[in-house]
C-alpha cells in the first residue's frame, strides 16, 4: 500500500524542526531513518499530516566522547555507522553486540539509534542495550528546553516512551564501563536473523583477576511491553563466580517476572523457556570472554 | 490528485534533483511518492521491483550515495540531491552484463526473477566491499532479500563464481 498524503518539511536547523513540532503538535511526526515509520505509514497504521525530516541536521549526528564515563551518539547516527566505529566497539561493546541482530545491511544503512529507541518496539535490540546500561536520553523542545531521561524511565509501553509530543531525541549518552575484565553478550531467537526477536537476552559483566564478578547488568527483550532489566538479580552475581548454577538461577527468577505475549510464533510458556535458556547462555558466554582462563 | 492536508503550511508537491545511474533528473513529486515508485513510474526505470512495500522483501533495493537501501522505505523527496544506482546501472554498457549478472545466468541464480534486482544490488555491494566473501558473508549480505524460487543456494553459488572470476559472458 501507499502512505496517505502528507506535507513534507526539511528544516535546516534543530530550532526549525522544534518550531515545526510546536506548531503542528500531534499532526507532525519526525522522520529519521524511517525504517519503522515508513512501513507503518505504508500499511496505514499511522498517517501523520506532516513529516519533519531531521536527516540533514549535522547537530543530531555523530559519535563523540562525553566525559570519561560516557560515549555520546547523536540521535540520527546510522546503525551502520555505529557498527563500523572502532572506538565505540571498544568503549560500549554492547551496542555492536546488539546491532549484530538488528535488521539487515539495507535497513542499518538508514535506521538510526535514536529512531530505534523512540520507536520502542518491545522486542527491539537497541532499546534493550540502552536499558541494560541505563543510557541517558537527551530530549529537546521549545516548551521544555533540554532535558535528559534515564533509559529506566524512558520506555513506558509498546511504542510509547517519555518523549513528549513536541520533543525531539537529540542524543544518547552510553555509560562506559571502566577497567579490565569487561565483556558482554547478546543473543536472540527470531524466525530469520534480522527480524524482531521472539525472545532476546543480554548482559554485561566485569570479572576480577580471580574470576569473581564485580559488576553485572542483565536484561531481556520481547518478554513484556518494554525491554526489562534486572538490577537486583544482577547484584546477586556480584561477589561470586558466574558458573552455570547461579546463571541458571538468575535466569529462572528473571523469566518469572516477565509478561510475554502470545502470537503465531510462540506462546508465553515457550517464550519464558527460551528466555531462560538465552539468559543463561549470555551470562556464561560473557563470563568466558571476560576471564577465559578461569571459567571451567 | 489528492492534496496534502491543510494543517501544515507546506507545499503539497516538491521539486527534487536526483542523479540516477549517472544522469541528473529534475522532477516534481508528491511527498508520499516512495523512491522506488519515483524510479519506476516517474523515470520509467522498471528494473527495481516493488514487492512488499513495507521493508521486508528487499526487491526494491538500490544504492543510495553508494550504500544499499530499500527504496520503498525512503520518499523521493528525501533523496533530493542524492545519487541513486539501480540494477540498470550495474552493467558497464547498455546491452551488456556485469560479471555478477553473468554469474547469475551461469549459476541459475534466478527463476521468476522478481527478487533479482534486489539480490544483484545486495551482492554487487558485497563484492565491492569484500571481493572474496565466504559463504557466511554472502548469506549475511542477502539476508534482507527474500527469494521464493531458488532456495538461495544458486545465488550463493553465483556470487562465489563472480568472486572467483570464472564467468562466461552471457550479456
Amino acid at each position: 500500500m501507499k502512505a496517505a498524503p502528507f506535507a513534507y518539511m526539511h528544516p535546516e536547523s534543530l530550532e526549525q524542526a522544534l518550531e515545526a513540532l510546536t506548531q503542528h503538535g500531534a499532526d507532525a511526526k519526525l522522520i529519521a531513518g524511517g525504517q519503522s515509520l515508513v512501513p507503518m505509514m505504508a500499511i496505514r497504521l499511522t498517517r501523520p499530516a506532516c513529516l519533519v525530516d531531521v536527516n540533514r541536521l549535522p547537530e543530531l549526528r555523530g559519535i563523540t566522547a562525553a566525559g570519561p564515563q560516557h560515549l555520546r551518539t547523536g540521535a540520527t547516527t546510522r546503525q551502520r555507522d555505529l557498527q563500523e566505529h572502532l572506538e565505540l566497539a571498544r568503549l560500549v561493546p554492547l551496542i555492536g553486540a546488539a546491532l549484530h541482530w538488528v535488521g539487515h545491511v539495507q535497513t542499518r544503512n538508514r535506521g538510526t539509534v535514536g529512531g530505534s529507541l523512540v520507536h520502542a518496539d518491545p522486542a527491539a535490540e537497541l532499546p534493550l542495550a540502552a536499558l541494560l546500561l541505563n543510557a541517558r536520553i537527551h530530549l529537546r523542545s521549545q516548551a521544555m528546553g533540554e532535558r535528559t531521561v534515564q533509559a529506566s524511565d524512558f520506555f513506558i509501553s509498546p511504542m510509547f516512551t517519555a518523549t513528549g509530543e513536541t520533543e525531539c531525541v537529540t542524543a544518547i549518552e552510553w555509560p562506559v564501563w571502566d577497567g579490565p575484565g569487561i565483556a558482554c553478550a547478546f543473543e536472540e531467537t527470531a524466525t530469520r536473523q534480522g527480524d524482531f526477536a521472539i525472545a532476546a537476552a543480554a548482559c554485561q559483566l566485569q570479572l576480577d583477576a580471580a574470576g569473581i564478578c564485580r559488576r553485572a547488568a542483565v536484561g531481556l527483550g520481547g518478554m513484556a511491553g518494554t525491554p526489562l532489566a534486572f538490577p537486583d538479580l544482577a547484584g546477586k552475581l556480584v561477589g561470586q563466580r558466574v558458573t552455570r548454577a547461579p546463571a541458571r538461577d538468575i535466569a529462572e527468577v528473571a523469566v518469572r517476572r516477565t509478561d510475554p505475549g502470545s502470537d503465531l510464533h510462540a506462546d508465553p510458556e515457550y517464550r519464558r523457556h527460551l528466555a531462560a535458556v538465552l539468559l543463561t547462555r549470555v551470562l556464561l558466554r560473557a563470563a568466558a570472554t571476560a576471564a577465559p582462563a578461569l571459567v571451567a | 490528485m489528492t492534496q496534502g492536508p491543510a494543517t501544515p503550511a507546506a507545499p503539497a508537491h516538491a521539486t527534487v534533483a536526483i542523479t540516477v545511474n549517472g544522469r541528473l533528473h529534475h522532477r516534481t513529486v508528491e511527498p508520499r511518492t516512495t523512491l522506488v515508485d519515483f524510479l519506476r513510474e516517474t523515470l520509467g526505470l522498471t528494473g527495481s521491483h516493488v514487492g512488499c512495500e513495507h521493508d521486508v522483501c528487499g526487491a526494491c533495493a538500490v544504492l543510495l550515495d553508494g550504500d544499499p537501501v530499500r527504496a520503498c522505505c525512503i520518499f523521493a523527496v528525501q533523496a533530493d540531491g542524492m545519487s541513486v544506482t539501480t540494477v540498470e546501472g550495474l552493467a558497464p554498457e547498455r546491452g551488456e552484463f556485469s560479471a555478477l549478472q553473468d554469474a547469475f545466468c551461469e549459476a541459475h541464480a534466478l527463476q521468476c526473477g522478481y527478487c533479482t534486482p534486489g539480490m544483484l544490488i545486495a551482492c554487487h555491494d558485497l563484492l565491492a566491499r569484500n571481493p572474496n566473501p565466504d559463504e557466511e558473508a554472502i548469506r549475511e549480505a542477502i539476508g534482507g532479500n527474500l527469494c521464493r524460487c531458488t532456495g538461495y543456494q544458486q545465488i550463493v553459488d553465483a556470487v562465489e563464481l563472480a568472486a572467483a572470476g570464472k564467468v562466461a559472458v552471457h550479456g
